[in-house]
């Protein structure tokens, strides 16, 4: 049962982090430039985008291998899957955000738009895990101390993950159909920042392809969420003695369920598909933000691994 | 949920889930009929149709997820009755009036009851009717050509000379069928379908959250949960009475519970002693329990953990808590022994510093109460005060604070064992009395202040919490959910889609039409024009009499 954490080894995996967040932060200027480049007016502006895309994609896979570097060394260091706590779980489920996205990106060239939300969402959660959620490697607790630690855990970063590009595209989409966009009235219409804000909106994938992709994201996110609930309540049954017990966590997961089977509801409903199912997408990633930070640190809960 | 797939004339719209989208439709949708007189019947259909209606459904949800926003707020009976209990004093005005509406048992209450049953019988009402049609289309061939294919989301026109036109029929007709489509031909077009498990998938999934429910309730219905502290050397009996405290279902019956005992033979922890930030931290509890069926005389010994519970006959044990419980005998003034046995204490911090109670009502001539706190390894502050500096027993101390007055306990009213109302009571030790707490180590003995007896700590022993919990229920609420989880993968992954061929005047025309989401729509039709190419070329090579180039 004795475990032998390696103390060094998680400095330097922390180092990692450290690193990626610089490249990823680097990726996220790259990309940003290279969106108002392609939404210039001027041809040669235009031309340099597609260099700038590809530094920016580079960029992120550096970043991703030494975000992944990172990962599997804390893991070592641990002697354990590397999410037992909040850090661990916020290192690596943007690690699998990362890796999904540039997965999707390879088969999918569209999805390469969202590369600077993906990349800016992945620096700020990075920065929140190491600054306010950062722990010494520990030992696990008994009760995390099981298999399903490994089945349940990594399926809801998965559909975290699924989810997460899902909501980029679905801001994308709201952002892209705004009416205030659209049809700007006023002076909001002449301000330099809109006109770029407009062309760069103009360089994404239409408002259609938009949700479709969203929606094909979301699904697998969803299927991965359902499973991650029956899991846990597998796991609950052997930890705490009943397979479903409201418990915070247990609460705030049936209510991310629920509002996602909305979601898939609302895409078969006259009236519901378009914005109003994009804003629940948007909400249901909320709760997902919501789920993760406010419950785990504030609400009473048996899910209390945090470890601050 | 609700519009089922009563139109064969589906508009695509590229709408990605199954059913709707038919302009006929739309009507049932904004649903009114416009006739001028209703009547009962009419008033009744238009409230079903309201209740199964996919809106409906989608609103109900977003209400239940609101609705179970609360419970997580506060807290809850059924997860933290201690919570509970703590809210009410801290809110003594507000907390009774929430009571009222149920915000302390929100899953349980009758508004968060009303929208799931709602919710679940709009589901009925919609499925029902879909299983008719669903079972309907199953026997039925693929719809007919339709005669304009232009308007199809997908569509292919090819040329081809009257050699590729003979055959292009057949070979649809093959290819498609071996591609699992249901394909017809009829006249000068091949009509096919694929992809029937999507709706059987949907109608499994929503069947199968039925049944999640009704297991739920059953099981809950015949479960039970019930607690107790259990001291080392101590049995537990499985009855009523061997509980400290017991939640049954509301068709629990005293027969359930299987006659067996089980005695704590010894609790253990492994605490990390390695690694440096982290000694002290327990790695691992073991509960060795040996049990016992009454009426046989084989015994079995067993060890219960964290995440492996013990089966025994109709239900499981399982461990969840530990402490100390130091045995102390307290002989009272006269030189009778007033107590004797080990007392439970709850742990206060992760260093076990735990706090105990003991009340002596029977001590002659006074009674009295000791609040006391056990600290497995003391150690001394700056202060002077004691504290555990480790969770494992290396320097076990207790310390005891004195209260004599009438306990209260001769009143009837049930009072709590794990605390001492010292209002009331005079203090003798400890705090502001200016005498010392009494320190005892094992084996150790302290006279009472005001003759009233003595107190000795005879020996240290550990206790475990078990939960001893049945639900018949929980095996069909798995099964029905890894049911429903089947269904909701088929009706999401797998492509409902129709495909037609036609010969024309100059060659053939492909359409294609998705029924929800289908990201491969626009490739079946090149792939299937590419394949009839090739079946072509091959045919007419073999024909030639040279080699086939097969496959």
């Amino acid at each position: 049962m004795q475990v032998h954490l390696n103390e060094g080894l998680s400095q330097l995996s922390l180092l990692g982090i450290y690193a990626a967040m610089a490249l990823y932060a680097a990726a996220f200027v790259v990309l940003s430039i290279q969106l108002s480049r392609a939404a210039s007016e001027q041809a040669k502006l235009r031309k340099s985008a597609g260099v700038l895309q590809s530094v920016g994609t580079w960029l992120t896979v550096a970043a991703a291998l030494t975000h992944g570097l990172g990962v599997v060394g804390r893991a070592i260091a641990a002697q354990r899957v590397p999410w037992a706590n909040m850090y661990e779980f916020a290192i690596t489920g943007t690690f699998v955000v990362v890796v999904i996205f540039l997965i999707s990106q390879a088969v999918r060239k569209d999805i390469r738009f969202i590369g600077t939300f993906v990349t800016g969402f992945v620096v700020l959660v990075l920065g929140i895990a190491t600054n306010v959620y950062y722990v010494e490697v520990k030992t696990l607790m008994p009760a995390l101390q099981d298999y399903w630690l490994v089945i349940h855990v990594t399926v809801a970063i998965l559909a975290t993950a699924f989810f997460n590009i899902a909501a980029a595209l679905s801001i994308t989409y709201l952002f892209k159909t705004a009416k205030w966009q659209v049809e700007p009235k006023g002076a909001i219409a002449k301000q330099v920042w809109f006109k770029a804000l407009q062309r760069i909106l103009k360089a994404f994938p239409a408002e259609e392809k938009l949700e479709r992709t969203s929606y094909r994201f979301n699904i697998i996110g969803f299927i991965l969420w359902s499973f991650t609930l029956i899991a846990g309540a597998i796991w609950a049954e052997r930890a705490w003695h009943r397979y479903w017990g409201w418990d915070t966590k247990e609460v705030w997961t049936f209510i991310i369920w629920t509002i996602y089977a909305g979601y898939l509801h609302a895409n078969a409903t006259r009236g519901w598909t378009g914005k109003r199912s994009a804003w629940l997408v948007v909400i249901g990633f909320a709760a997902i933000v919501f789920n993760f930070t406010i419950v785990n640190l504030y609400f009473k809960g048996l899910h209390v691994y945090s470890g601050l | 949920m609700a519009t089922s797939q009563r139109s064969k004339k589906t508009v695509a719209t590229g709408r990605p889930e199954d059913h709707v989208l038919s302009a006929e439709l739309a009507g049932e949708n904004n649903a009114a009929p416009r006739q001028p007189e209703l009547g009962v019947v009419g008033w009744l259909r238009w409230i079903w149709r309201q209740v199964t209606s996919m809106r409906t459904a989608l609103l109900l949800l977003l209400l239940l997820a609101a609705a179970a926003i609360p419970g997580s707020i506060f807290p809850q009976r059924s997860a933290d009755p201690n919570g509970v209990t703590t809210y009410f004093q801290q809110n003594p005005q507000s907390a009774p009036v929430m009571d009222k509406f149920q915000l302390f048992d929100v899953y349980s209450s009758s508004w968060f009851s009303a929208i799931y049953i709602l919710l679940f019988v709009s589901l009925i009402g919609c499925v029902l009717p879909r299983i008719a049609v669903h079972a309907k289309a199953l026997r039925l061939p693929p719809v007919a050509t339709p005669k304009n294919l232009k308007r199809m989301p997908a569509y292919l026109a090819v040329k081809a000379g009257a050699k590729k036109r003979a055959v292009a029929l057949d070979d649809a007709y093959r290819l498609l069928k071996s591609g699992g489509y249901r394909t017809v031909v009829s006249g000068n077009s091949v009509a096919a379908e694929r992809g029937y498990w999507r709706e059987t998938g949907n109608l499994v999934f929503h069947i199968a959250l039925v049944g999640v429910l009704i297991s739920v309730g059953v099981g809950g219905a015949y479960s039970y949960s019930g607690q107790r502290v259990l001291v080392e050397g101590d049995t537990f009996v499985n009855n009523l009475a061997g509980y400290d405290s017991f939640n049954p279902g509301i068709a629990f019956n005293e027969s359930q519970l299987t006659p067996f005992s089980a005695r704590l033979d010894k609790f253990s922890v492994s605490y990390d002693l390695t690694n440096p930030t982290n000694i002290g931290t327990p790695l691992d509890f073991r509960a060795k329990v040996t049990l016992q069926q009454r009426g046989s005389a084989r015994t079995s010994t067993q060890t219960i953990r964290v995440n492996q519970p013990v089966e025994v006959p109709g239900s499981k044990i399982y461990l969840t808590g530990n402490g100390y419980a130091p045995v102390i005998t307290i002989r009272d003034g006269d030189g009778n022994v007033a107590f004797s046995g080990p007392v439970v204490y709850l742990p206060q911090d992760s260093n076990m510093t735990s706090l105990g109670v003991i009340k002596v009502p029977d001590a002659k001539p006074e009674q009295f109460g000791i609040l006391s706190f056990f600290y497995p390894t003391a150690g001394t502050l700056k202060t002077g005060a004691l504290a555990s500096v480790y969770p494992d027993p290396a320097n076990p101390v207790v310390t005891m604070n004195i209260y004599k007055g009438n306990l209260g306990l001769d009143s009837g009213i049930p009072s709590n064992v794990f605390s001492l109302a010292v209002h009331g009571l005079k203090q003798l030790t400890g705090g502001k009395t200016g005498v010392k707490s009494i320190e005892l180590k094992p084996g150790q003995t302290a006279t009472l202040p005001d003759g009233l007896g003595t107190v000795s700590f005879n020996e240290l022993r550990r206790y475990a919490s078990l939960d001893i919990d049945y639900n018949p229920g929980q095996v069909y609420v798995l099964i029905f959910a890894l049911l429903a989880l089947a269904g909701l993968i088929m009706s999401l992954v797998i492509p409902r889609r129709r495909v037609w061929v036609r010969i024309i005047d100059d060659g053939y025309e492909l359409g294609a039409l998705a029924r929800g989401d289908d990201p491969q729509l626009d490739r079946v039709l090149g792939d299937l024009v590419n394949k009839l190419e090739a079946e072509y070329q091959s045919a007419k090579a073999a024909s030639k009499g040279q080699e086939a180039t097969e496959e």
